[in-house]
């Protein structure tokens, strides 16, 4: 008995270190250089050379923004404490929710921060619903965001005008839709996060190589697909969706949805949809930071499923609805 | 365990992004004006892996530690951003071809003006700038001049050689090409992708891409001569 026992830990122990991360990535570097040569023939097609590069250009063009959205995020976390906007709101709601919305226009979060952050404002007494406004705003209307959005789209700077706009409004809307008929008990508290004891250089360096990890790895999800519909996909298919205005917005909106790319970087990935309106894209734009799947998982953890199953669905509705809108005026 | 891997993975990133910076590899895929960038985030990533590392080195033992952050176990999707980081080690992909050239349309733009050819005999224009003069200024600016234009061949649907040329707004990912058909004095037997110096002058003709009904003029080669693929491949 007791030597089965002994030999099964001994297993588990064994099995436990042939999954050691570690290992298995150094043994899939050495696989693939060991590699090489097959590894570059196999890949040499014309129409896998062709979705390579496309993939590796999105990747490259937008990890820069990535990186430094995250990299301010964590500072501005770190360094500037909740009770800071606490203070600084005005007391009443329906004040506080546009005020909250234009900060996100200031502070670069990227969403994956911004998540917590809100959190963090609720728990020090901001009201939900301009806490809600901060949430949805930050990652859609911050400096680094619009920046990457204007280097996305050096022909069409309206482009960056109608993504601040739109976005901001579908901030304040939910907002003040939270405020009116949202209801204290579909939002679970926030419990604390659990940094306490580490130094400040800890928890900026573990959250910035968190989020680079975590959204770094979303945006080769949104790559690929990029890639997918620019080198595989067969042309008339994208064009046949594309021509359908209404077809073609809620198309992008779902992609959005479905891709859950980090918002620094998602500019670059519509600007490679080109078969698709500007309207389209700026859908994309408008729904991608506000409501996707990584967001919704991380709101559920956050507030509770009861918060993230009613909210998830009407900003998905009231940002189409707005892009669209916007679009058919500024674009 | 799997933050020093992500540490690993962060490192070798950050020294993939600077060797695409420090070599021209990067011009494959975005615009010059990025290097800056780029070599500033290949800096930040070691430096967070370093960090990682660092602060890995010094946590206190497992029982001391704080338990993780709800919602915030350590995500799988992170793993693949090891296939960039492959691709970009192994393959490096070229710089988009003729297969790209062919799916798209013909992205010929009028200009605000046009403005006196440069001295010079033969002068250099872009195929962009030739296609643009010859479509929407009816060659008038070209009249009398013979013009130099750097571009890769591709083939029309029923084998005419074209000169094409790729134009970035941002990165390759918008990548969009523009065509001139050529005329005259072809070479024999050219195959798609190979690069091509073209001296030639202005003709009239042209014809219409089939995919987007964009013009599409010509050029009367009088010399082609096989050319290394020039440092930036694309046009802006």
């Amino acid at each position: 008995m007791e030597t089965v026992k002994a030999a099964e830990s001994r297993a588990g122990e064994r099995e436990a270190r042939f999954r050691d991360p570690r290992l298995i990535l150094t043994a899939l570097l050495a696989l693939a250089v060991a590699a090489q040569e097959p590894i570059r023939g196999l890949l040499g097609g014309a129409v896998i050379q062709a979705w390579l590069t496309v993939f590796v250009a999105v990747v490259i063009q937008a990890l820069p923004f990535l990186v430094m959205g995250v990299l301010l995020s964590a500072i501005i976390a770190v360094f500037v404490p909740p009770s800071f906007f606490a203070r600084a709101l005005p007391k009443r709601p329906a004040l506080a929710v546009p005020v909250a919305g234009a900060a996100g226009a200031v502070l670069p979060g990227c969403e994956c921060a911004s998540v917590p952050v809100a959190g963090a404002l609720v728990r020090r007494g901001v009201t939900p619903a301009a806490a809600l406004a901060f949430l949805l705003s930050a990652p859609a209307i911050n400096p680094i965001v619009l920046t990457a959005t204007a280097v996305a789209f050096p022909r069409n700077p309206e482009m960056v005008a109608a993504r601040f706009v739109a976005s901001l409004f579908v901030a304040c809307a939910m907002g003040w839709l939270w405020q009116r008929w949202g209801r204290a008990d579909w939002l679970r508290p926030p419990g604390r996060p659990h940094t306490d004891g580490l130094t400040k250089g800890a928890v900026l360096w573990g959250s910035v190589r968190h989020d680079v990890m975590h959204a770094g790895g979303f945006l080769v999800v949104g790559a690929a697909a990029a890639a997918t519909l620019k080198a595989f996909v067969p042309a008339q298919w994208l064009d046949a969706v594309a021509g359908n205005p209404v077809v073609s917005v809620l198309a992008l909106a779902a992609l959005a949805v479905a891709l859950s790319i980090c918002s620094e970087a998602d500019a670059f990935v519509a600007a490679a949809l080109s078969q698709f309106s500007l309207t389209a894209r700026l859908a994309f734009l408008v729904v991608g930071p506000m409501v996707d799947l990584k967001l919704f998982a991380m709101q559920a953890a956050t507030f509770g499923r009861g918060f993230a199953v009613r909210f998830a669905p009407a900003t998905f509705a009231v940002a189409v609805l707005v892009s669209t809108a916007v679009g058919a005026v500024l674009l | 365990m799997i933050r020093q891997a992500h540490a690993i993975l962060m490192l070798l990133l950050g020294v993939t992004v600077l060797r695409t910076a420090f070599t021209d590899v990067y011009l494959r895929y975005v615009k010059e004006g990025l290097r800056p960038l780029l070599i500033g985030v290949g800096v930040v990533l070691i430096v967070a892996a370093a960090a990682t590392f660092w602060y890995e080195w010094r946590r206190p033992a497992p029982e001391n530690q704080p338990p993780p952050q709800e919602g915030h176990r350590e995500p799988r999707v992170s793993w693949l951003l090891a296939v960039p980081v492959l691709a970009l080690i192994l393959v490096a992909p070229p710089a988009l071809g003729a297969y790209t050239v062919d799916r798209a349309g013909s992205a010929i733009q009028q200009p605000a003006g046009f403005p006196a050819l440069a001295a010079g005999d033969p002068v250099p224009l872009t195929v962009g700038d030739y296609a643009a003069r010859a479509v929407y200024d009816h060659g008038r600016s070209l009249a009398g001049r013979t013009v130099k234009v750097t571009g890769f061949v591709t083939l029309g649907k029923g084998g005419e050689p074209m000169l094409a040329r790729l134009t970035l707004s941002c990165c390759a990912g918008d990548a969009q090409p523009i065509k001139v058909g050529l005329e005259g004095k072809v070479p024999a037997g050219l195959r798609p992708n190979a690069w091509l110096e073209v001296t030639g002058a202005f003709s009239a003709r042209r014809t219409a891409d089939p995919i987007n009904r964009a013009p599409i003029p010509y050029l009367a080669v009088t010399e082609a001569k096989p050319v290394p693929e020039p440092r930036n491949p694309y046009e802006s």
